[in-house]
């Protein structure tokens, strides 16, 4: 009995197309986070279902065979992006902004929209007969290293095809390119998100304010005894 | 059902996933009132494309070798991550100093210019 229920069990398993079922498993698990990301008010779910589509779209790198992509997307998406954004959740969390709910037509017609915009393109990637015949399933050399000789110009994935006419070029240009915007954003994002200097009162603040409340116009007084100080 | 059971997974099946991610990227940005709602519906749709290009890069996946974009998919999947790392971090800096000017994250209070 129990051996029979065992037999059963592993037939069942060398049935099961592990490649489709993992693929299942993890568009299912994009596709339903990211509806998710869209149907939850809260900001603090959102930005949960965000964590669990990209992971599993990583996952469908990994399938695709594109292993550097799915642990870049991992490192940096997951690890980098995401982390920033939950900073930026925590910093901005107030009770009535972690809630802010959208007017139920608009979601009514953002519904309607987002059908139709579905409905083309899953027409569009059905409608070109070599997109369709699945693969052969052959197994593809890593990546890593071609992908890393190719940003810094060289093409080894082309050497094999000598009969090419021209040589693809390789990265190095976007490369440096993508560094320095790398930097300039950096910088950029912390001179922007730096802590600023309490802003003195304008003079206009002041005159409106100099006899309607009493800790208001003591300061007014002392920015203006300060300001007008020195000279 | 011949649909999901169709054997080996093609290109058209990454492409309807990214189909699916891109739609609710798109309609995250439209929707979403909270600012960093915004930037999540920006990443699904990078996202989306990101998935496109990996499925058309990929040798594994294509029917003919003839139609494969081969590394060049991937590199630009690369390039699409980074610069979705640097559009992240400009946008949450411009939240964060929007919320200490305005106290609100409410995009539809950003109407100071408007005319």
């Amino acid at each position: 009995m129990n051996h029979e229920a065992f037999g059963l069990l592993a037939n069942l398993f060398a049935f099961l197309d592990w490649h489709e079922f993992f693929f299942l498993l993890f568009a299912g698990v994009a596709c339903v986070a990211a509806v998710m990301v869209v149907l939850s008010d809260n900001v603090v779910r959102m930005a949960l279902h965000l964590v669990l589509s990209l992971g599993a779209t990583s996952g469908l790198f990994f399938l695709a065979g594109a292993e550097f992509v799915g642990a870049m997307q991992l490192m940096i998406y997951v690890g980098g992006t995401l982390v920033l954004l939950v900073f930026g959740v925590m910093l901005t969390a107030q009770t009535q902004l972690v809630a802010l709910r959208t007017p139920a037509g608009d979601r009514v017609i953002a519904g309607i929209l987002a059908a139709a915009l579905l409905a083309v393109l899953v027409q569009a990637a059905f409608s070109i007969e070599s997109w369709q015949k699945s693969g052969q399933g052959v197994a593809t050399a890593p990546t890593a290293t071609p992908l890393g000789m190719a940003l810094v110009g060289v093409r080894v994935d082309q050497v094999a095809e000598e009969n090419l006419v021209r040589p693809k070029s390789g990265y190095l240009l976007p490369f440096e390119i993508v560094s320095v915007h790398l930097l300039v954003v950096l910088i950029g994002a912390a001179y922007l998100a730096r802590a600023k200097r309490r802003r003195v009162p304008r003079s206009v603040d002041l005159v409106a304010s100099a006899d309607s409340t009493k800790p208001r116009s003591s300061v007014a007084a002392s920015s203006t005894l300060v300001a007008g100080g020195p000279k | 059902m011949t649909f999901v059971l169709c054997g080996v997974v093609s290109v058209s099946h990454y492409l309807v996933v990214g189909a699916v991610l891109f739609t609710c990227g798109v309609v995250c940005m439209a929707l979403k009132r909270n600012a960093l709602g915004v930037l999540m519906g920006i990443e699904l749709v990078l996202n989306g494309a990101n998935v496109n290009f990996v499925a058309f890069g990929s040798e594994y996946l294509a029917g003919d070798s003839r139609s494969v974009l081969g590394l060049d998919g991937e590199v630009m999947a690369l390039f699409v991550i980074l610069l979705a790392a640097a559009e992240a971090a400009v946008a949450l800096a411009i939240t964060l100093n929007f919320y200490n000017n305005h106290a609100t994250v409410d995009v539809d209070r950003a109407d100071d210019l408007h005319g």
